[in-house]
């Protein structure tokens, strides 16, 4: 099929099968490895995308899913070679060991801030558990989420 | 069919098609029988997924059933079916025994025995990335391999020797990995993809297990069965013991004998006993296939002996922090294994941490308040841990360091980094010592053609003799750099000049002279050093036995910890949950804090989830946990907030004093919270994990079911 979507700010139009796997399509397609894939299977929550400004599976997604929606993955999150500030707080905090869960630690907790700017410790705890890590233990990544809740801003008009 | 490249099975494996490091009994693919579930047996090569997918569908496979031995007491009847019949011990992979004083037959003259029996469960790696890697036969004839490795000089060793090359022929790069543990220590894919490269010359091929493939033929921890008989006198002195593990090591060696060993040597822990009897024993099964794992046997030991310590505590009406301190070995006394201990050595401080941690001073009064159906315990172990490869293999790194020219640092890492921060802890050492910043430094990762030999990132060694290797790498280069700028500079001794970062400066003139254009001035081969370090080895001979010192036994230097579990447990469900976790250890001077409080978090969590709820079920040599859906890892709601304390005991033999921090954290979970466990209820487990079932079965719930204590 005929796919056109927003891949991290930019348009994208590809032929694919429409049963393409979302993860296959963003990794070996398009070459966006930080997507990862640590099961395949909905339960480890490495290949997390935002769809939307919402977090999903991309290993659960089929690529018509992805019609008119703009994604993001961890490559789109920096803007102007500037570290958002999740990423940054993971740096600073240490929330990274191996890495291959930091892209989708980081995109569940931009979504979660989005919702929640302000979470306390257990809601960040709650918000992150569909994502696993086996280095950490944790404790770094709630640090670095904690870090990143900023205090909320006044609305600027556009 | 179109699309599939090869077909490959041992036929087309022209070398020993035999891989392993102590006893090389693992094949590359099958050529006599399978052994386990997870053998492999055909390699296919295929364009794409799909293709390959469908291809393997096409196999037929014949097998002729052989009786399998799927249990350890199976394994050791004398009439069992041997998993290697030219093994002269039959199924025996390994055994050991460390007897001193009168051995066991001193309990009888204790005032009191305690006495435990354990069996504890199968854990897998579950690194997120699961084995992985690529490879291709250059047009040269080299056959480059990448893959995701903590080993990549001996697996190019056991590549070479398996498939009938040349090692010159063969090239392994390990960039950074997606976790090991242990896990890939030793060959996964390394092997099949060199098969496969060689199949289809001059064109990359890509291996990346499943995540099914990753628990079925992937590396798991030993499962064990402990049986402990611990005696003290009626003052608390620990006067014998006799303890028998039994580790299954599945139906191949992959360092299962040396897992065995460093077992052996910690089953009577950091602890002064006159009399002991230690017996071990690895046992080939036809299970999955055990190997290193972040502990490497220590882990199952300390679950035994800590669990005992706290049953003797409460039998003698100690303290249970007491009894440990009374009977720790000191600097310069034997350990339970029969070793002095020379190295710096922290854990009675560490101890008292923990004694006057408010976790432990107010325990009371937190257990008091457990709400309805919930009931609070608090519990603690103690544990030490051996660094490096033993008195035997040499344990040796080499360490690279260049001067580019552009006139950046350029560090050569040979040991893989595999989520310990240790590429970072290079570029902070080498600038510690060069004084340079890490904007004027660059890293190569471990390659067999670029970067030296230095043994694998394991067994708490990777920074604790690379480091060394490193520091006489980078102070060589420090004075030929300072010596080469006296001379450009018309200095008279480069002890007036000073390295600053990126140019050296004369002192008294203010003159300065920029490393890159230092470069330019030097030789290629004056702008490379390079430093070689040999880690020490005890100088203790607790036996005579030739094979458990070739397995390792025994070590120099120990790191050293105490932890703290508090648990909650409700009563009606048999959920265990953690409320407060504690660590004191002593893991020498640490470089990087924030790398010593993650690999403590972090084996800690390891520790939690051994504890409670990670079990690798295999029934009838099947896999019954298959994915992440059936085998549970702790998530980020099991985990809580952990505090890591430091005791930083000053090891002369290590760089700048450390020790190592990788494995030590592992060792102790497990048994405190068994122990935490047993404050709440007076009641423990004889198997693990703690499952809310077997808590409930525990408990004498009458709704347990199934649930086997
Ligand atoms: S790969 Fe998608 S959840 Fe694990
Ligand atoms: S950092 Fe390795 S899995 Fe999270």
């Amino acid at each position: 099929m005929k796919l056109r979507f927003t891949l991290n700010g930019r348009p994208v139009e590809l032929e694919t099968p429409s049963d393409r796997r979302v993860v296959d399509l963003l990794r070996e397609d398009l070459g966006l490895t930080g997507v990862k894939e640590g099961c395949g299977q909905g339960e480890c929550g490495a290949c997390t995308i935002l769809v939307d400004g919402v977090s999903r599976l991309s290993c659960l997604m089929l690529a018509a899913q992805l019609t008119g929606s703009s994604i993001t993955t961890i490559e789109g999150l920096a803007a102007r070679g500037r570290l958002h500030p999740v990423q940054e707080a993971f740096v600073q905090q240490g929330a990274v060991q191996c890495g291959f869960c930091t892209p989708g630690m980081v995109l569940a907790a931009v979504d979660l801030l989005g919702r929640d700017p302000q979470p306390r410790r257990e809601e960040i705890r709650d918000g992150l558990s569909g994502n696993l890590c086996r280095c950490t233990g944790y404790q770094k990544i709630v640090d670095a989420v904690e870090q990143a809740a900023q205090p909320p801003q006044p609305e600027e008009e556009p | 069919m179109p699309g599939v490249e090869a077909v490959l099975t041992h036929a087309q494996v022209r070398g020993s098609n035999r891989q392993g490091v102590i006893r090389k009994d693992q094949p590359v693919l099958v050529d006599d029988k399978v052994r386990h579930c997870g053998d492999a047996v055909a390699l296919v090569v295929a364009r794409d997924q799909g293709t390959l997918a469908a291809a393997l569908g096409l196999i037929e496979l014949e097998l002729e059933p052989l009786e399998p031995v799927l249990d350890m007491t199976r394994a050791l009847e004398p009439d069992a079916p041997l998993v290697h019949e030219d093994h002269p011990t039959g199924n025996i992979l390994l055994a050991g025994e460390l007897v001193s004083g009168r051995g066991q037959a001193a309990l009888a003259d204790c005032a009191q025995v305690v006495e435990l029996a354990l069996e504890l469960p199968r854990q897998e790696h579950a690194f997120l990335e699961t084995e992985a890697g690529w490879a291709i036969l250059t047009p040269e004839g080299t056959l480059e391999i990448v893959a995701s490795t903590q080993t990549p000089f001996r697996d190019r060793t056991e590549v070479a020797e398996a498939l009938g090359l040349e090692l010159e022929q063969v090239r392994v790069s390990a960039p950074y990995l997606g976790g090991g543990f242990g896990g890939k220590d030793g060959v996964t894919v390394q092997s099949l993809l060199g098969l496969a490269a060689l199949a289809c010359p001059g064109r990359p091929v890509k291996m990346w297990w499943s995540r099914e493939e990753s628990f079925l033929a992937g590396v798991k921890r030993h499962p064990a069965r402990l049986h402990y008989r611990l005696g003290a006198e009626s003052d608390g002195r620990l006067r014998a013991l006799d303890a028998d593990l039994c580790y299954d090591t599945g139906p191949y060696d992959h360092l299962g004998g040396v897992v065995m060993t460093l077992g052996l040597e910690h089953a009577g822990g950091p602890y002064r006993i006159e009399h002991v009897r230690l017996r071990a024993r690895a046992v080939y099964t036809n299970n999955p296939v055990s190997g290193p794992f972040r502990g490497f046997g220590v882990p199952q030991a300390a679950a035994a002996l800590e669990q005992a310590m706290d049953l003797m505590a409460q039998r003698l009406g100690l303290d249970p922090i007491e009894l440990r301190r009374r009977n720790l070995a000191r600097r310069g006394q034997r350990v339970a294994s029969g070793a002095r201990l020379d190295c710096s050595h922290g854990l009675e401080e560490c101890l008292q941490k923990l004694a006057g941690h408010q976790w432990w001073r107010g325990r009371g009064a937190w257990k008091a308040q457990a709400g309805p159906f919930k009931r609070r315990g608090v519990g603690v172990a103690a544990v030490m841990h051996g660094l490096g490869y033993g008195p035997v293999v040499p344990d040796v790194a080499n360490a690279k360091i260049e001067l580019t020219p552009q006139g950046k640092i350029r560090v050569y890492s040979g040991v893989a980094d595999m989520g310990q921060g240790n590429a970072s802890t290079c570029l902070q050492i080498a600038g510690q010592v060069l004084n340079q910043g890490l904007e004027n430094m660059e890293l190569v990762l471990p390659d067999t053609e670029r970067t030296l030999p230095s043994g694998s990132a394991s067994a708490s060694r990777t920074t604790f003799t690379y480091g060394q290797a490193l520091i006489a790498a980078s102070g060589q280069l420090r004075r030929r750099l300072l010596e080469r700028a006296a001379d450009l500079l018309f200095v008279a001794s480069a002890t007036e000049l000073a390295l600053l970062p990126g140019r050296v400066r004369h002192s008294a003139s203010g003159r300065e002279l920029p490393l890159a254009r230092l470069a330019a001035l030097m030789q290629e081969s004056e702008r490379v050093a390079v430093g070689r370090h040999r880690a020490p080895v005890s100088q203790e001979r607790p036996t005579a036995d030739e094979a458990l010192r070739l397995h390792g036994l025994p070590h120099a230097v120990f790191s050293f910890a105490t932890q703290l579990a508090a648990v909650e447990l409700d009563e009606l469900t048999g959920q265990v949950e953690l409320k407060g976790f504690v660590s004191v250890c002593d893991c020498g001077r640490l470089l990087n804090q924030q790398l010593a409080e993650q690999q403590m978090q972090g084996a800690m969590a390891q520790g939690l989830g051994y504890a409670l709820c990670e079990d690798f079920a295999v029934a009838g040599g099947r896999v019954q946990t298959p994915d992440l859906s059936t085998y549970l890892l702790p998530t980020s709601l099991d985990a809580p907030d952990m505090d890591s304390l430091w005791v930083q005991a000053h090891e002369p033999s290590g760089p700048f004093g450390l020790k190592g921090v990788g494995e030590v954290g592992m060792d102790g979970p497990l048994p405190a919270i068994s122990n935490a466990v047993a404050d709440a209820c007076g009641l423990r487990a004889q198997r693990f994990p703690l499952t809310p079932e077997r808590v409930l079965a525990v408990l004498g719930r009458p709704w347990a079911a199934g649930g086997r204590p």
